[in-house]
C-alpha cells in the first residue's frame, strides 16, 4: 500500500491537492478562500493529467532529426487537455470574482454565512 | 452525405454565433432574433429526428474528417434528436412566455445581453446533447454552468447574487469531480471518444480486480452530476436559485439545464462506460436509494413552503428524484421511463414557472400564498395554465405526469425484483399523494378567496400588452405537448426505445 503510494507519488500528491481544494471550496466561509480552494482543486487535476501523460525518457511530440516513430514521443493529448482545463478554470475564476465583488459591494463582508444572515433581513420578495 | 448530417453541428455553431450577435442588437431586435432563431432550431432538430426515425440508424459526424480514435465527433440518434427538440421547444416557449418579466426585471440596456446569454446556453445544451466526446462534454458543462449563473444574476437584487454564488460553488464542486473522473477514465481507457472508451473499458472490466477502479471513477462523476442536477441531499439550493430568477431563467434552469446534466450522465453510462460495466458497480443502487429519498423529501419540503415559487422548486427536487430512481431501476424500461420523465417534467415545470409570476402580478407582486388567494379569478388565463401544470405534476390521466408515473410502475414490475417493486410502488404512491396535497391546496388557494380577505387584498387587473399573446401561445403549445405526451405516450416511448437501441 505504502509502496504503491510512494511509486505513484505524483498521483498521490494530485489527489491530496484535489481533496484540500474540494474541502476548502465546500467548508470555508470566506469567498476568496473558497476561490483559492477551487483553483487548488483544479491544479490537482492538472497535475494528475500531466503526470499521467509523461513517460520517462520520451520527448515532446515535435519531430526531431526525422524520427517519426511514435514510441519516441509522449502523447500530446493530456497536455492539450490541461491547457483547455486551465482556460476553463480561469474563466470560472473570473466570473466568481465578479460575483464576489458584487456581493462585497452590497454587504461589505466576504463571510458567506454573514451575507446569508444579512440577506434574510432584506425584504425583496416578489 | 445528406444535408441533414450537418444540422447537429449547425445548431451548436449557429447558437455560438448568435450569442455575440445579440450583444450588438437592440433589446427588441435581440428578442425577435432569438425567437426566430429558436424556431429555426426547432425545425432543424425536428428534421434530424424525422431523418433518424426514417432511416432507423444513428449517424456520426466526424469533425474535420479525422476518423474515430483521433478526431472529435458528433453523434445523432433519435434519442439525442428528441431531447434536442425538447430543449428547443421549451426554450422557445419560455422565452416567449416570460418576455414580459424580462422587461420588468432586467435593466433596459442589458436585455440584449440576456438574450446573448440565452443563445450561448442553447449552444451548450445542444453540444452536450450531440457530443460523442467526454471531454467536449466537460467543456460545455462548464460553459453551461457559467451561463446559467449569468442568466440568474441579470435580475439585480442581492438575493439572486447570493443564490448565484451558492449555485456556482456547488456547481464548481460538481464540475471538479466530473473533470477528475474524466481524467481517471481517460487514464484507465486511453480514449476520450465514447465508443472507443467503452470498448477498452469492456476489456478492462473483464478482470474483476479492476472493477473498484472503474466504479470509483464513474462514481465520482455520478456524484458530480448529482450535485449539479440537484439530487437529494444536494437539493437545498434549488428554491433560491429557481424561485428568485426572472421567470424565463427559472423555467430554463429547472427544466432544461438540470436535464442536460442528467442526459450527459445517461450518455456516459450507456455509451462511454457501458451499461454492463455499470451494473457490476454499486452506483445504480445508490442512485436508486437517493432518488427515492429525493422523491419523498422534496415533496415534504414543498409541502412546507410558504411561497409558490419555492414550492414549485422543491417539487423539482422531487421530480429529479423520480428520474434518478428510474436510472436506479437499472433495466432498459427504467431508463426509458427516466427519459420520459425528463420530457414530461421539462414541459410541465417550464409552464408552471412562467405562470406563477402572472398570478403574482395580480396579487400585489407577491408570491406568498396568502396574497395569491383568488388570483386565478383575477387572471383566469394564468389560472388555467397553472391548473394544467399542477394536474400534470400530480399525475392525473391525460397529462404527461401520469404517463411518466405509469412507465415507472411498469418498468419496475417488469424488472421482476420484488423488493424494488414494493419500494418503488410505495414511493410513487406516497410521493403522488404528497404532490396532490400541495398542488391541490395551491389550486384551492388561487381559485377561491375568503370574503374577509377580498376587501383588503390588493386587486389589480392583468396587464394586457403584446407579450400576453406570447404567453397565451407558448402556454397553449406547452399544454398541447403535455397532453400529447399524456394521451399518446406510446408514440414517444417507442421513439425512446428505438433511441436507446441506437445508443449502443
Amino acid at each position: 500500500m505504502i509502496r504503491n503510494l510512494l511509486n505513484n507519488y505524483e498521483e498521490a500528491a494530485a489527489v491530496i491537492l484535489f481533496g484540500i481544494g474540494f474541502t476548502t471550496l465546500l467548508f470555508n466561509k470566506n469567498l476568496i478562500k473558497k476561490l483559492i480552494g477551487m483553483n487548488i482543486m483544479d491544479t490537482g487535476v492538472f497535475l494528475l493529467l500531466a503526470s499521467m501523460g509523461y513517460i520517462r525518457g520520451r520527448k515532446a511530440p515535435v519531430i526531431e532529426n526525422g524520427v517519426t516513430d511514435a514510441s519516441h514521443y509522449i502523447n500530446p493529448v493530456p497536455a492539450g487537455l490541461v491547457l483547455t482545463g486551465i482556460v476553463v478554470s480561469v474563466s470560472v475564476t473570473a466570473v466568481m470574482l465578479a460575483l464576489t465583488v458584487r456581493l462585497y459591494k452590497r454587504y461589505h463582508t466576504l463571510d458567506l454565512d454573514m451575507i446569508y444572515v444579512l440577506s434574510k433581513h432584506q425584504k425583496e420578495d416578489r | 452525405m445528406n444535408i441533414i448530417w450537418n444540422y447537429p453541428l449547425l445548431t451548436i455553431v449557429l447558437s455560438l454565433f448568435s450569442g455575440p450577435l445579440c450583444m450588438m442588437l437592440s433589446a427588441k431586435a435581440a428578442k425577435n432574433y432569438t425567437i426566430a432563431y429558436e424556431s429555426v432550431l426547432v425545425g432543424m432538430t425536428g428534421c434530424v429526428l424525422g431523418y433518424t426515425l426514417k432511416t432507423g440508424t444513428a449517424f456520426t459526424y466526424t469533425m474535420g474528417e479525422f476518423p474515430a480514435p483521433w478526431g472529435n465527433e458528433i453523434r445523432a440518434g433519435c434519442l439525442e434528436a428528441l431531447i434536442a427538440l425538447l430543449f428547443a421547444v421549451v426554450l422557445l416557449c419560455s422565452v416567449t412566455a416570460g418576455y414580459h418579466f424580462v422587461q420588468k426585471d432586467i435593466d433596459e440596456s442589458k436585455i440584449n445581453l440576456y438574450f446573448s446569454l440565452l443563445n450561448l446556453l442553447t449552444a451548450a445544451l445542444m453540444a452536450i446533447t450531440w457530443t460523442n466526446d467526454v471531454f467536449t462534454g466537460y467543456v460545455f458543462l462548464e460553459i453551461l454552468t457559467l451561463v446559467s449563473c449569468g442568466i440568474l444574476i441579470v435580475r439585480e437584487i442581492g438575493r439572486t447574487t447570493l443564490a448565484a454564488v451558492r449555485y456556482m460553488i456547488l456547481n464548481l464542486m460538481g464540475s471538479g469531480m466530473f473533470l477528475m473522473s474524466v481524467v481517471l477514465l481517460y487514464d484507465i481507457s486511453g480514449h476520450l471518444l465514447m465508443v472507443p472508451m467503452r470498448q477498452s473499458l469492456d476489456e478492462v472490466a473483464r478482470n474483476p480486480s479492476s472493477i473498484p477502479a472503474i466504479s470509483m471513477a464513474v462514481g465520482i462523476m455520478t456524484i458530480g452530476i448529482a450535485i449539479k442536477s440537484g439530487l437529494f441531499p444536494f437539493y437545498f439550493w434549488m428554491p433560491d436559485t429557481y424561485g428568485r430568477a426572472t421567470p424565463t431563467s427559472g423555467a430554463v434552469l429547472s427544466s432544461l439545464v438540470s436535464k442536460a446534466y442528467i442526459f450527459l450522465l445517461f450518455k456516459i453510462f450507456y455509451r462511454a462506460v457501458g451499461i454492463e460495466v455499470i451494473r457490476k458497480t454499486p452506483i445504480l443502487m445508490i442512485l436508486f436509494v437517493l432518488g427515492i429519498c429525493g422523491m419523498i423529501v422534496g415533496s415534504v419540503s414543498a409541502l412546507r413552503a410558504s411561497n409558490i415559487n419555492r414550492m414549485i422548486a422543491f417539487s423539482s427536487a422531487a421530480q429529479i428524484g423520480y428520474i434518478y430512481m428510474g436510472i436506479g431501476i437499472g433495466t432498459v424500461a427504467g431508463f426509458a421511463a427516466a427519459i420520459f420523465q425528463i420530457l414530461a417534467h421539462a414541459l410541465t415545470k417550464s409552464l408552471l414557472f412562467v405562470t406563477s409570476p402572472y398570478l403574482a402580478q395580480v396579487s400585489g407582486d407577491s408570491l406568498r400564498f396568502k396574497a395569491l388567494q383568488g388570483s386565478a379569478q383575477r387572471d383566469p388565463l394564468a389560472g388555467r395554465m397553472f391548473t394544467v401544470g399542477a394536474l400534470s405534476m400530480i399525475g392525473i390521466p391525460i397529462f404527461a405526469g401520469f404517463s411518466a408515473k405509469l412507465m415507472f410502475g411498469q418498468a419496475v414490475v417488469l424488472g421482476g425484483i420484488k423488493w424494488k417493486t414494493l419500494v418503488v410502488l410505495a414511493a410513487l404512491g406516497v410521493s403522488s399523494v404528497l404532490n396532490a396535497i400541495y398542488f391541490i391546496r395551491t389550486l384551492i388557494r388561487i381559485f377561491f378567496e375568503p370574503d374577509s380577505q377580498a376587501k383588503t387584498s390588493k386587486r389589480s387587473r392583468p396587464v394586457r400588452d403584446k407579450s400576453r399573446k406570447g404567453y397565451l401561445l407558448a402556454g397553449m403549445v406547452l399544454t398541447i405537448l403535455n397532453m400529447f405526451l399524456g394521451l399518446f405516450s406510446w408514440v414517444i416511448s417507442d421513439v425512446i426505445y428505438r433511441g436507446l437501441g441506437m445508443f449502443l
